[in-house]
Formats: structure tokens, sequence, C-alpha cells
């Protein structure tokens, strides 16, 4: 038995207008600081002006948000009592906004101990709707959001299917102006996302699909952003990839290089993106070499001659390898800029980290620490997984 | 020669399974905890059982099919009805999504659990390897 959930996707030219279509007492706006002096910000108040609907706004959520930030925004949204939680902006943004929802709802519940195993009765005060500012983190149609706990340099991750927005707005004009660097690291996120979805323990029939999408639309589109930034076409594509890939790993699950990326990222200061893009291809070899890679119909829908399931894990990473170099990304944490002695000294620590790491749960293959250490090694120096 | 499910002999296989396997002594290391695994009645049992396990950094101190009330209650209960042990110990559900989808009902810090999924793979090749005779019905 398993479940597929996803937001109302509101997707395509102008699906910003859907705000028009709001009824209620009092939207409460999280975003950032940046976010909320832009154009995009005026475009979202505009609509819910001619929707009539009042609005407030938190605009104080900053990257990798901790509770500290989540406990005050939840704290505002008390004060202001809203029966709308808008989250605009990035995955950090949005985490925040679901983190604070909950604790709105439920002001007695430990965030720490939300889990998919109890129901928290979410809805009875707001609902939410996420709108993506960024193509990557997928979090507009996930039913996660991932905090920093600063003390302990670890992500704490809040899971219960009741965070799944009640409705995702996904309209490209938002990312039309994301800086290309941005793009490629957070696309490079959004097609991890697809990929290891697809080759988790945990696939399923109804998210091989948004997997196999996004991947496709990920390898297509993500070169022609780079090569030409004003590409509209490859921008909305991107954009839908992104939250496809959302839809995939919420229903599915990413896996080993997101455990590896997490320790990496947690330890040295180095985008998510970059952290588990650098990690994917080693995984893929990894999974093949021990004959438990799901990778055949992914890598022949985009297009690529391989014979068996044996040659379709190497050929992925090929792939990926050959996409990372055409976008100008680092393909060993080495090229990330870690020096040698720092990367060593955090070897252990680092071991640790992925192996408490809860995306460890779906991997096909979990490696002992043993292998946790020759993996690590093996993608500081870019060297491919023959284990 | 099969043992019979859920029984104090099955769990007590588990133990020396587990403590017999360098892959759950390297995988528990950091685990602290024990549990007691609830086999709801149904068909092929008509009165619940109730197995206790006490786990403690890649061991298993001790395992016994609780009689008599314990004197405290473990860190962790799990329950589910014996279809979805069935399930779990033969290898054909996967622990952590058993809880992700309430097939099986845990008591206890979930977040320590979900942190642990190596031990958890390693704990059910542990179950799996004990030759099991399923009630009639199971």
């Amino acid at each position: 038995m398993w479940y597929f959930n996803s937001p109302q996707i509101v997707f395509g030219d102008d699906a910003l207008s859907h705000l028009e279509a709001v009824s209620g007492r009092l939207a409460f706006i999280v975003t950032d600081a940046l976010l909320a002096g832009s154009a995009m910000f005026r475009q979202v108040k505009a609509r819910l002006d001619a929707a009539g609907l009042p609005i407030h706004v938190f605009a104080e959520v900053e990257p990798e948000p901790d509770l500290e930030v989540v406990r005050r925004c939840a704290a505002a949204m008390t004060a202001a009592q809203p029966d709308w939680i808008i989250g605009l902006g990035g995955g950090s943004v949005m985490d925040a906004a679901k983190a604070a929802w909950v604790l709105y709802e439920r002001p007695d519940v430990d965030p720490a101990g939300i889990s998919p195993m109890e129901t928290f009765g979410l809805r009875a005060k707001a609902r939410l709707i996420t709108i993506p500012t960024t193509s990557g983190t997928g979090s507009e149609a996930t039913w996660a959001a991932v905090l920093t706990d600063a003390q302990e340099k670890r992500k704490l991750s809040v899971a219960t299917r009741e965070l799944l927005a009640d409705v995702a707005i996904v309209d490209p004009a938002l990312v039309a102006n994301l800086p290309p660097g941005l793009t490629v690291l957070t696309g490079l996120d959004a097609l991890t996302h697809a990929i290891e979805a697809f080759g988790s323990a945990w696939a399923n029939d109804f998210a091989d699909g948004p997997c196999l999408k996004a991947a496709q639309l990920a390898f297509t589109y993500l070169p022609r952003i780079a090569a030409d930034s004003a590409d509209a076409e490859a921008r909305e594509k991107m954009h839908n990839a992104a939250t496809l890939a959302g839809i995939a790993l919420s229903n599915s699950q990413v896996t080993l290089a997101h455990s590896l990326g997490h320790a990496v990222g947690a330890l040295f200061s180095l985008p998510h993106g970059r952290t588990v893009s650098v990690a994917l291809p080693a995984t893929l070899d990894y999974n093949a070499h021990a004959g438990v890679g799901r990778y055949l119909d992914l890598a022949r829908f985009i297009g690529l001659e391989v014979a068996d399931e044996a040659a379709a894990g190497p050929a992925l990473a090929d792939a990926f390898r050959a996409l990372l170099r055409r976008l100008g990304q680092p393909l060993s944490y080495a090229e990330c800029g870690l020096a040698p002695a720092d990367f060593q000294a955090q070897l252990e620590a680092l071991c640790e980290r992925c192996d408490l790491d809860t995306n460890l749960v779906a991997s096909r293959r979990i490696p002992d620490r043993a292998e946790t250490r020759r993996l690590f090694q093996y993608i500081y120096e870019g060297k491919r997984v023959d284990f | 020669m099969p043992i019979v499910f859920p029984s104090d002999e099955w769990i007590k296989a588990l133990m020396d399974q587990l403590n017999r396997s360098a892959e759950y002594r390297e995988a528990a290391q950091a685990w602290e905890g024990d549990f007691a695994f609830v086999v709801q009645a149904g068909a092929g049992l008509p009165e619940a059982a109730q197995l206790y396990m006490d786990l403690w950094h890649g061991e298993c101190r001790g395992a016994f099919l609780v009689r008599e009330p314990l004197p405290k209650p473990p860190e962790f209960l799990i329950e589910a009805g014996l279809p979805s042990w069935r399930k779990v110990i033969e290898g054909r559900l996967d622990p952590i999504q058993g809880l992700v989808t309430r097939q099986l009902k845990l008591t206890g810090p979930m977040v320590k659990v979900m942190r642990a999924p190596k031990a958890a793979t390693a704990l059910v090749k542990c179950c799996t390897l004990i030759e099991t005779q399923w009630p009639d019905g199971a």
C-alpha cells in the first residue's frame, strides 16, 4: 500500500491570476526581504487586492531557515489570524511557511516530532498556497519542510502528508529573471530529485511518470537556459520540471546522493544543488555495480541507447557528468573548492551525518561505514566508483 | 526446523541472529532503545502477543515473549496485525514504509527511528534468516 499526493497545480502563462479567485479573510504572505521589495511581490499583492483579500507580510526568512525564524513567523501568524498562508519564494521560504503553518495550527506540537504517523488536524485555521520563485527544490509540491538545527549543524526534516499545499502556482514569469548561475544550481537539484526518485526503493507507477518527464525536461532545457538566459520556453519548461520533480520525490523518495550531499552541505558552505549533483553520478555507479539500479526506462526516455539495466546506470551517470561539464559545474568536491586537509579532517563527521540521514531509508543499496568513507573519497577526487 | 511466530523461541532466535550479525552490529552502533513488537489478535492468533527486545549499541541484550507487564514501558512500541508482521519479516514490506503508511503503528520518537535506516534494514535481514512457521490463516 502506498499513496500519491499532489497539490492542485496552477501552471503556465499568467498562472498567478488564480489568486484573484481566492476568497477569504486574510492572506499571510511568507517571503524574504529581497522578494518583499520586488516586482514579483507587487504582482502577487495586486492579484490579492483584486480578490479583495487583505494581506499581512512576514519577510524575514533567510536561506536555510532555522526553528527560531519559524517560531517568529508562527507568532506573527497567530497575531494576524489568517485563513490563507502564502509561501512566496524559493525552497527556504516555502519550507519556513509550511513549518510556521504547523505551529500556527498546532502550537502544542514540537516540530521535531512531526511525522507521517500522526494526524495533526491542519487546515482548521488556514490553507496553504505555494508560489515558487526558483525552479529547483520542488517544495511547492512536497509534504516535507527542511529546517536547520543550527546548534547540531544538522538538517531537521518535518514531514506529514497534511503539509502538502492546497494550491501550487507555477508561473514562469516569476523565474524569467532568475540569475543563470542560480537557475543551473536549482535545476540540477530538480534533476537529481527526478533521477533519485525514479531509482528509489520506494519507486512506484504513479511517481514514475513525473520522474521521467522532469528528467527529460531538465536534460533538454537546462543547457538551453545556460546558453541563453532569456529563452522563455526553456525557463517555463524548467519551472515545470522542478515541480514535477517535487511531486516525484514527494511520492517516491530521494536517496543516497541526498544523504551524501546533506552531510557535505551541513559541514561545508556549499549550495545544496551542488552537493547533491556532484554526488549523484557516483551513487548511480554504486547501485549499478551491485546490480540494484533501476535506471533503464529513464535512460531510454532521455534518449540514451542502452541495452539493459546493467548498462543503464553507468550510461546515465556519464550523461549526467556530461551535463555538469556542459553547464560548467564541478564534478568532484575537490573541484568545489574543498581543501584536501579540511575534507580529510571532516571525513568521519561526514560519514556520521550520512548514516543518520533519513533519505537513506529508500536507497536500494545502503553503504556500510567503510563504503560510505570510500564513496566520499571517490566523490572528492571525482573518481569513478568501482565497488 | 521452523519456529512459530510469535513466540519466545522466535524472538530469542532473532536475538541470536542479531548478535551474530556484523552488519547489524555496525549499523546499530549508535542505537539505544528497547522495543516491544505487538502482534494484534486476528486470524490465526486468537490473543495479541507482545515480543520485547532490548537493543543497545549494536547488541541485543535481551529478548522475550512478554507474559507479565513490563516493569517500565519500552521506548518504542510497534503494533500491527499478523499479516503486516509477516510482510515485514519476509522482507516484503519495508518497515519504515510500513510506519509511514500506518500499516505498522509506532508509539515513540519516530525521528529516532527514521535516523536509523541502516539498523532497520540489517534487523529485517536477520528476521528473514529465521525459518518461520506462521499460524494458520496468517
